[in-house]
């Protein structure tokens, strides 16, 4: 066998580098996220140092990402939680949604994209990061906050809600007359529905043939079934991170919590390759015609997800300032928009750039958001407006 | 008391009291078995001061010092109740003839009648020790039965 030198060095300086950036990012509780993109856009064609050795590698490493991504998605994921947010916070859910979905569809039409550009963009634009939010959450030690509940509970419910419009959207995508579009979306949606079927019957059983006291026996097993059903879903055309989200949801209890432990650094790995590959994806010419359009949709955002964030925050009835942390809390976008655009992206020439750059300011904007609104002065007599207590997003503005 | 159970979804579950000064309290505990203690004490109610943070060998730390006085203290409560029950602490001298055998070897329960229900071992407290558990030298037997049991589980450990 011959050592690929220049693979091994190409990827061992790109590696180091994320390490670098991503230190720097957490130093100042902001995602690495959007500098794992810079990255991708530098080593891309026509960055500043191009690797042609390790692009191979890093295509192939972020459809795995994208994979594992969903499938830890998919493990978190219990019934019970779902359940709790459902008491609640289904207005919330409603409201986020309506909210935060109607600026992607209205800009998408603006732009002149088909309905399923449209229906892409509008996906991107609804969905905050569960990832980014949860990490930045425990980052400000805010889990004991009295807001915190509700933001993780419309989390919960945005990630159901991409459990449907994933499949649905990757049926879309792969084409086909109406009718086809119909029945796929039926059996998308049927798949999710048996998934949940079997997760709450039969997910002991699955869990007791996939499960063993060792842990490489157990990566090797939930990794195999997982890459075997999200080939066959991608052969079905219902794209590959659906399939993996689904053998996510069926594993339920111990199996899931190990298979979480054991995969979530592999999943971190991959996760930083996948969003590498979505900069490299992108040349770094194409991005600045479509930065006012997403400069401006950003801005939109803020503030319909600070309406939204407020909204299921006042319903557990939290205080105003806690009303702040809640609505800037769902502010950052991350890894869902991203597959979504990866989902479409390549009939969509101009939703790849767009979003990736509309995913670069708000996941640096929504954590510094929802820092300063921790630091928003506490106002003791409510009717009396005191200086410095007024809303921080008509401030600070997005685009930074 | 009352302790307010909040699920996290996605993240765990936030336990919440008042405790006796009136001071708000959470205890935040993770799904990845780490704990958070929360002050509830500025302007904002809504707003916890993360106090403390613990992954879960810490946790299990403080909760067996914590929690080591109470089951003496439990013991106590129920020789109270039961008349004619006590509870007593028998050492396993260094060199004992059960040091660094285990506990089934002594056959205390079936020769005395008494049982032993915890293993105090330094500030670890091993509740409802198992007959496999091996005994060292410098552990405390927490004993329940009856006076003369007792005694004969201290005959027995002294050999």
């Amino acid at each position: 066998m011959e050592t690929p030198v220049a693979l091994l060095l190409e990827l061992g300086v790109i590696l180091a580098a994320l390490s670098i950036l991503g230190t720097l990012a957490r130093r100042f509780t902001l995602s690495p996220i959007p500098l794992y993109l810079l990255t991708g856009l530098a080593i891309g064609e026509g960055g500043i140092a191009p690797v042609p050795a390790a692009g191979e590698f890093v295509g192939t490493g972020a459809a795995i990402g994208v994979i594992l991504l969903l499938l830890v998605l998919g493990l978190e994921f219990s019934l019970a939680e779902f359940a709790v947010g459902m008491r609640r916070h289904v207005p919330s859910a409603l409201v986020d949604a309506v909210l935060n979905a109607a600026p992607g569809a209205v800009a998408g039409w603006l732009l002149g994209l088909d309905g399923i550009g449209m229906l892409a963009l509008a996906g991107a634009t609804y969905i905050s990061s569960s990832g980014i939010v949860a990490r930045l959450l425990s980052d400000l030690h805010r889990l004991g906050n009295r807001e915190t509940p509700a933001i993780l509970s419309v989390l919960v419910l945005e990630d159901l809600a991409m459990a449907l419009y994933l499949p649905v959207l990757a049926v879309l995508a792969s084409g086909g007359v109406w009718w086809q579009a119909i029945l796929g979306v039926l059996a998308a949606v049927g798949a999710v529905l048996v998934a949940f079927a079997v997760s709450y019957r039969w997910g002991h059983h699955l869990g007791r043939l996939l499960s063993h006291p060792d842990a490489e026996q157990l990566l090797l097993r939930v990794l195999g079934l997982t890459l075997i059903v999200a080939a066959l879903a991608e052969l079905v055309h219902a794209s590959a991170a659906v399939g993996a989200f689904l053998v996510g949801l069926t594993l339920t209890g111990e199996t899931a919590a190990r298979t979480r432990a054991v995969l979530s650094p592999l999943r971190d790995l991959f996760a930083a390759v996948f969003f590498l590959a979505i900069g490299l994806s992108v040349a770094p010419a194409d991005l600045l015609p479509v930065l006012p359009a997403a400069l401006a949709l950003a801005a939109v955002t803020v503030v319909t997800k600070v309406l939204a964030g407020r909204y299921a925050a006042s319903r557990d009835g939290v205080g105003p300032r806690g009303q702040w942390r809640a609505g800037t809390a769902l502010v950052a976008r991350g890894e869902f928009s991203l597959v979504i655009v990866g989902l479409v992206g390549t009939m969509h020439s101009r939703l790849g750039p767009l979003v990736t750059a509309y995913v670069f300011i708000l996941a640096i904007a929504g954590p510094l958001l929802t820092r300063l609104a921790g630091a928003l002065p506490f106002r003791t007599v409510p009717l009396t407006d005191a200086p410095g207590g007024t809303p921080p997003t008509n401030n600070e503005g997005p685009g930074r | 008391m009352d302790v307010t159970e909040v699920l996290l979804p996605g993240v765990g579950l936030r336990y919440e009291f008042t405790n006796h000064r009136g001071d708000r309290v959470g205890v935040v505990a993770r799904r990845t078995g780490d704990f958070e203690l929360v002050v509830y004490e500025g302007p904002d109610p809504d707003e916890g001061r993360s106090v403390l943070q613990f992954n879960s060998e810490e946790a299990d730390a403080v909760a067996e010092i914590l929690g080591a006085p109470r089951i003496a203290e439990r013991f106590a409560d129920l020789t109270k109740e039961v008349p004619g029950l006590v509870s007593g602490q028998v050492e396993v001298g260094v060199g004992s003839a059960f040091d660094g055998r285990p506990l089934g070897d002594t056959r205390a329960r079936t020769r005395t009648g008494a049982s032993i229900v915890a293993v105090v071992r330094g500030e670890e407290v091993i509740a409802s020790p198992t007959p496999q558990e091996v005994l060292r030298g410098g552990d405390i037997l927490v004993v329940i039965g009856t006076h003369g049991g007792i005694t004969g589980v201290e005959q027995i450990i002294r050999g």
